[in-house]
């Protein structure tokens, strides 16, 4: 499985690798080449030119401010992993990327090959929507943002012209006392998710709860929010009850396919079972 | 393309297409090949080597992308003279068969061990999971790596562990 | 000082290790010669169709394209791939030429090979071959494969290679007067041994000398150097197999296989050496599958928990072609249905049928997992149907030491007789159940605990090994005093260097750094050697070696006798290092040197290692996932060389059968296209999946029929686990009724069963 034929390009600054991809037909940027490497392999991609981004130095910081936690679209699994800032600063962030993969992946792969990739079942994608997520691009035509909502189209498939790069995924801030829940189901360990579910809600006084987040990855070409699940919860205290509740509306709001790896009836019911943990354990959370 | 870099130590040059693999680079151009090829696509880490100090699958990475790079293969890890305390934990535990998958697993093992020496046997197992082996199912090779866990504590000496001419 | 017998039964170290510690083994990808060429084949993306033309033009216009080859490059006639096993005349029609010659069979087979100055140029050159095929209707599985609607082989008329039959006693009898009896339905799915190193070769001709080179041999150098003699029409002196260091066999690597000639014959056409290295989805969909079969048996027992017979069908998805080995997985299904228990009457038919997917071979234990599974489920729905205790039913059937030897079913077409040789089935039973605390887990069985049911299952096995007829061995007394062990033998990662050097430095009474080494399997070595499958090595290898030791202590007594004027019976051969003679007069055995001496094992029976698994599991209903809490397999091999490798041998061999038992599965469509195509897909364990196990071996009852008392060990790892693992999870999801009938146990298929199992009950 030898790759098969391309240029190579190693820019130095942002506008230079923006200047390749859009003077190219067939370019590609390449990150940590992680999800890329292994589909040229197969050559299910056969881009002319490889635009790889590791010089770019601007692009692999993680800033945490009163507005949220910005990732630079090079921050590695890795960099996460190591930056405790982030277990109070996001930790459902942090939750969900210990999931990604494996050692050696983790040590090169990154956010923004993430997003970029789109894999219907990866944790990135994942936890951008259910967090309202907002993806930060450059392309030949400018900067533009664009809201994790509309940023994933499809499997493989993002909101991203040819020539436009993931610059930086902004996360907006995690207040203290926020309840959260990540539940994944892998066929084994760092494999990609069966089925996942990004819980969160806040809690008024009155014990009840709003602003829930609810997402879902594994079961659809895209990652998923659930607003029939979202509205549910919000409103109530987040008892046995309404975890049942949200368990079922999840499964009615899910229209899941057969694959090799599950079937759609049982990746439907799995979906509800990731809801139901991981509101589970929101709900048993300490106060903070 | 004319790439530069270092590897267990040696300063090298090659010149390759820009899609060749550094797991191709280092076993056919450098004649390297303690490094083995075993999926192609990144699932079986036979390929893993150091770049960096950190791990990672050298089947996913471009040979052009190790420019500058200070790269180590399970050759950089070993010494004529005598097994290493990790390679002889391994023969000890019977953590081979085959032996396919070994310069992987010592090259993580040893990352993993650099970065944590007091890493316990169910984090053992979670790094390792990204390392396939058909022969020892497993377990030998992590008692292995948790014997082997006493040298490198800090106050073992890095020329006893590494197996570079220290 | 005696050094006699202290290295048999050691955990010695590995002499291999050495190397492979280091990375310095040396694998067939890892040579390289300086004018070689770069093979790749392009594979039939079509499972079933007429070619109808293939044009190479324009990859042969390719720069850094040497030649492509076809069909129209070999002959008149493509040269088969021979029966290796079981070379019935039935086969002959099925036997697969080693390029496509006008049909395609199956997803994977080879069209054209393309030689270029580099493996990418190759690959790329592939792109580039236009191939014309016309569809046939694939045969998807065996059903459509019985209708003979869509035949892989017009002439032959049927997609039904051979139906074997297993037959022992009078099951018509048996049955009609049985007071019970209970039919089944079971599965086993397909999938394959996945050694981690691909395939490779590396075939170098000498055009001066007109010999041939060929690195990358394992397992059956000397068949298949006779083999490719023939089909290239050279003598088989004109051609050597050399074994390199092998990432992994288990059963599948070794087999002649369609590049075992393409490569060769690339080079003498080429006359540069030629380097083929297959990747890991040309792996998956070309190197032997196994493990696919069906059954639907009945088994008639007595009230009491008596077994009276086992009749049945069975029916097992051969692939598109038959080759090599491919018929023994079949036969074993049927005739080791009965595995170490007593049951008088048997009856059991097992059809091959043909489809449109890769050809099958052995695979560790063949044919030996799927009808474990098949018998161990039965056992058990028995059990519960009749009240008996499992435990108890088992022990009351397992063959017992005084009715060995106990004859086993007879298969036909007439192989040989078979015969369980010896051992003590139930101490194995007894010894597991005491390891895994059978009675205090007991309790939990069936039980939920935290949102999860917990079961358990014990299982009982027996592992056929050292399949004759012969093994080679030559050892030579080097000028330098030292020893060099020559053996037929095949090393695949066993650690064969190591314990044949136990073997023969006991035998030579010398220390361990005596022997050179051991060089094994390479058809330079000796004159006819076997190599290594049916776990034979041990048996077979190490006993030609015991041989050979033998007579070289002769020899060397005798050119002793002839320096000290003796009588070679006067003369003591001392540490291997010197003669002495009758008043002490001694010659240094160097000055002796060289001397060689062969030696052979004959062997026409087979031994049985043999013993007991049990597991303890905790199902999540809702995941349909089982986490393995406790595994012990306990096994009597006969006699341990040496403890370290044995059990590792027994450790990996379970983990691939938990492999088989859980997880992996090769999935195909209705278009015979193969859906597990990497890795990614087909699922083999890693090391978070099953941390939870222990193997113990034993050696209480030495085998009769050879000279070690060994017997092969290897494979019992695997033959239970399926049957096992499937028991586990019925016992532990028993409230709800949940049967698994099929393998593997996917989160899916557990799920599933459990909302079926409920749904039922509702309507029930």
């Amino acid at each position: 499985m030898k790759l098969p034929p391309f240029a190579y390009a190693c820019p130095t600054t942002l506008p230079e690798a923006v200047q390749l991809l859009s003077s190219n037909d067939d370019a590609k940027p390449i990150a940590g080449g992680q999800s890329l490497v292994p589909m040229l392999a197969f050559r299910l991609a056969q881009p002319t030119l490889l635009v790889d981004l590791r010089k770019l130095a601007d692009l692999r910081g993680i800033r945490i401010s009163g507005k949220g936690v910005t990732l630079g679209a090079m921050v590695r699994w890795r960099d996460i992993e190591d930056d405790d800032r982030l277990d109070t600063a996001h930790p459902l962030l942090k939750a969900a990327i210990a999931h990604v993969a494996h050692y050696q992946v983790r040590n090169r792969g990154t956010v923004g090959g993430s997003l970029a990739h789109a894999d219907p079942a990866a944790e990135m994608p994942g936890t951008a929507v259910t967090c309202d997520a907002e993806i930060a691009v450059v392309g030949k035509s400018g900067a533009r943002v664009i809201q994790a909502a509309d940023f994933f189209q499809g499997a493989l498939t993002t909101a991203l012209t040819a020539d436009e790069i993931i610059v930086e995924v902004r996360l907006p801030a995690w207040p203290k006392g926020r309840r959260w829940g990540f539940e994944e189901f892998a066929r084994r360990r760092g494999d990609f998710a069966m089925a996942a579910a990004a819980v969160f809600y806040d809690q008024s006084k009155d014990g009840k709860a709003h602003n829930a987040h609810v997402g879902v990855i594994g079961v659809a070409d895209r990652p998923l929010r659930l607003p029939s699940v979202e509205g549910v919860l919000n409103g109530r205290v987040i008892d046995q009850a309404a975890i049942a509740e949200a368990e079922a509306a999840t499964c009615a709001a899910v229209d899941p396919q057969d694959d090799i790896h599950a079937s759609a009836a049982y990746r439907r019911a799995l979906v509800g079972t990731m809801v139901e943990r991981a509101l589970k354990r929101a709900a048993a959370r300490l106060q903070q | 393309m004319s790439v530069r870099f270092r590897v267990n130590g040696r300063e090298v040059e090659v010149d390759v297409e820009p899609r060749l693999t550094l797991a191709d680079c280092l076993r056919h151009h450098l004649r390297l090949t303690g490094t083995h090829v075993g999926c192609e696509h990144g699932v079986c880490g036979a390929c893993t080597v150091l770049v960096d100090g950190a791990a990672v699958r050298s089947c996913l990475m471009l040979a052009v992308q190790a420019e500058g790079a200070e790269v180590v293969t399970v050759e950089g890890l070993s010494s004529d003279a005598e097994l290493t305390p990790l390679q002889k934990s391994f023969r000890k535990h019977h953590a081979l068969q085959c032996g396919f998958c070994t310069p992987g697993m010592i090259t993580t093992a040893h990352a993993l061990l650099s970065e944590e020496p007091n890493c316990d046997a169910a984090r053992v197992r979670e790094v390792l999971s990204g390392n396939l082996c058909r022969c020892t199912g497993y377990i030998p090779i992590v008692e292995a790596v948790l014997e082997a866990r006493a040298a490198y504590q800090p106050q073992a000496r890095a020329s006893d562990r590494s197996g570079n001419r220290a | 000082m005696r050094t006699v017998n202290s290295l048999i039964g050691s955990p010695i170290e590995r002499l291999e290790d050495l190397r492979f510690l280091r990375g310095r083994g040396q694998y067939v990808d890892d040579l390289a010669r300086q004018d070689m060429l770069h093979a790749a084949i392009l594979r039939s993306a079509v499972a079933h169709g007429r070619i109808r033309a293939i044009d190479t033009a324009a990859a042969r216009a390719l720069p850094g394209v040497h030649s492509v080859i076809t069909a129209k490059d070999i002959g008149n006639r493509v040269p088969r791939v021979p029966m290796r096993l079981q070379p019935l005349p039935d086969f002959e029609p099925f036997g697969q030429p080693v390029i496509a010659e006008t049909k395609v069979r199956y997803v994977g087979e080879a069209l054209a090979v393309v030689l270029a100055d580099t493996p990418a140029v190759a690959e790329d050159a592939l792109g580039l071959i236009e191939i014309d095929i016309e569809p046939l209707p694939p045969v998807a599985d065996r059903l459509a494969s019985a209708k003979d609607a869509s035949l892989l082989f017009e002439e032959a008329g049927t997609n039904r290679a051979i139906t074997f039959r297993a037959v022992r006693g009078d099951a018509a009898a048996a049955f009609a007067g049985a007071p019970y009896v209970r039919r089944e339905r079971l599965r086993t799915q397909r999938h394959m041994a996945l050694p981690l190193e691909p395939r490779g070769l590396l075939a170098e001709w000498d055009g001066a000398r007109k010999r041939l080179i060929i690195y990358g041999g394992a397992k059956v150098l000397f068949f298949n150097r006779r083999t490719l003699a023939k089909q290239l029409g050279v003598p088989e002196s004109a051609i050597d197999i050399v074994e390199n260091d092998v990432g992994g066999g288990f059963g599948a690597r070794g087999e002649f296989y369609p590049e075992d000639f393409l490569i060769p014959f690339a080079a003498r056409l080429a006359g540069r050496p030629v380097k083929w290295t297959e990747d890991r989805r040309e792996h998956l969909m070309c190197m032997n599958h196994a493990r696919e079969a069906e059954c639907d048996v009945e088994i008639a027992c007595t009230r009491a928990g008596t077994i009276l017979g086992l009749r049945g069908h069975a029916y097992v998805d051969v692939g598109a072609y038959m080759r090599t080995n491919g018929a023994v997985g079949a036969r074993n299904v049927a005739q080791f249905m009965s595995g170490p228990y007593r049951i008088p009457h048997i009856d059991i038919d097992v059809a091959l049928q043909l489809t449109n997917k890769t050809p099958v071979g052995t695979y560790r234990g063949p044919g030996r997992f799927e009808t474990d599974f098949f018998r161990e489920r039965l056992l058990d729905m028995v059990a519960q149907d009749l009240g008996l205790d499992r435990v108890e039913f088992r022990r009351r059937n397992l063959v017992s030491q005084r009715e060995m030897p106990y004859q086993i079913a007879t298969i036909t077409p007439f192989e040989s007789k078979d015969e369980l040789d010896s051992g003590d089935y139930h101490a194995t039973l007894d010894r597991c159940l005491d390891e895994i605390k059978w009675s205090e887990k007991s309790k939990l069985a069936g039980k939920l605990v935290d949102g999860r049911y917990h079961g358990l299952a014990v299982g009982c096995f027996i592992e056929g090994g050292a399949a004759g007829p012969k093994e080679s061995a030559r050892i030579v007394l080097e000028p330098d005093g030292l020893y060099s062990v020559y053996v037929g033998s095949s090393a695949i990662g066993q650690g064969l260097e190591t314990v044949f050097a136990q073997i023969a430095a006991d035998a030579l009474e010398v220390t361990i750094d005596r022997l050179r080494g051991v060089f094994h399997g390479s058809t330079s070595y000796v004159d006819d050697g076997y190599g290594a499958y049916h776990s034979r090595s041990v048996v077979m290898g190490g006993s030609a070696i015991l041989d050979a030791a033998t007579k070289l202590r002769e020899a060397i007594r005798l050119k002793a006798a002839q320096r000290l004027d003796c009588q070679p019976s006067d003369v003591e051969i001392v540490e291997g290092v010197k003669a002495v003679g009758p008043g002490g007069k001694a010659v240094a055995l160097t000055e002796l040197s060289s001397i060689s001496a062969e030696g052979a094992f004959l062997n026409k029976k087979h031994t049985y290692t043999y013993g007991t698994h049990a597991a303890h599991v905790a199902v999540d209903p809702k995941l349909g996932h089982v986490e393995l809490l406790d595994y012990v397999l306990v096994a009597d091999c006969g006699r341990i060389i040496n403890p370290l490798t044995v059990h590792g041998q027994a450790v990996g061999s379970l983990v691939q059968g938990l492999g088989g038992a859980m997880m992996e599965h090769l999935a195909y469509d209705q278009e015979g296209q193969l859906l597990t195509g990497s890795l990614a897909d087909y699922l083999i364990p890693t090391a978070s999946d099953f941390p939870n196990l222990r193997a113990i071996v034993l050696e209480n009852h030495p085998s009769p029929i050879n000279p070690l008392g060994a017997k092969g060990a290897g494979e019992g790892g695997i033959i239970a686990a399926g049957g096992v693992m499937a028991n586990a999870v019925a016992n532990a999801l028993s409230e709800l009724g949940v049967e698994p009938r099929e393998l593997p146990l996917t989160p899916t298929r557990i799920w599933e069963l459990v909302q079926a199992a409920r749904s039922n009950k509702k309507s029930a």
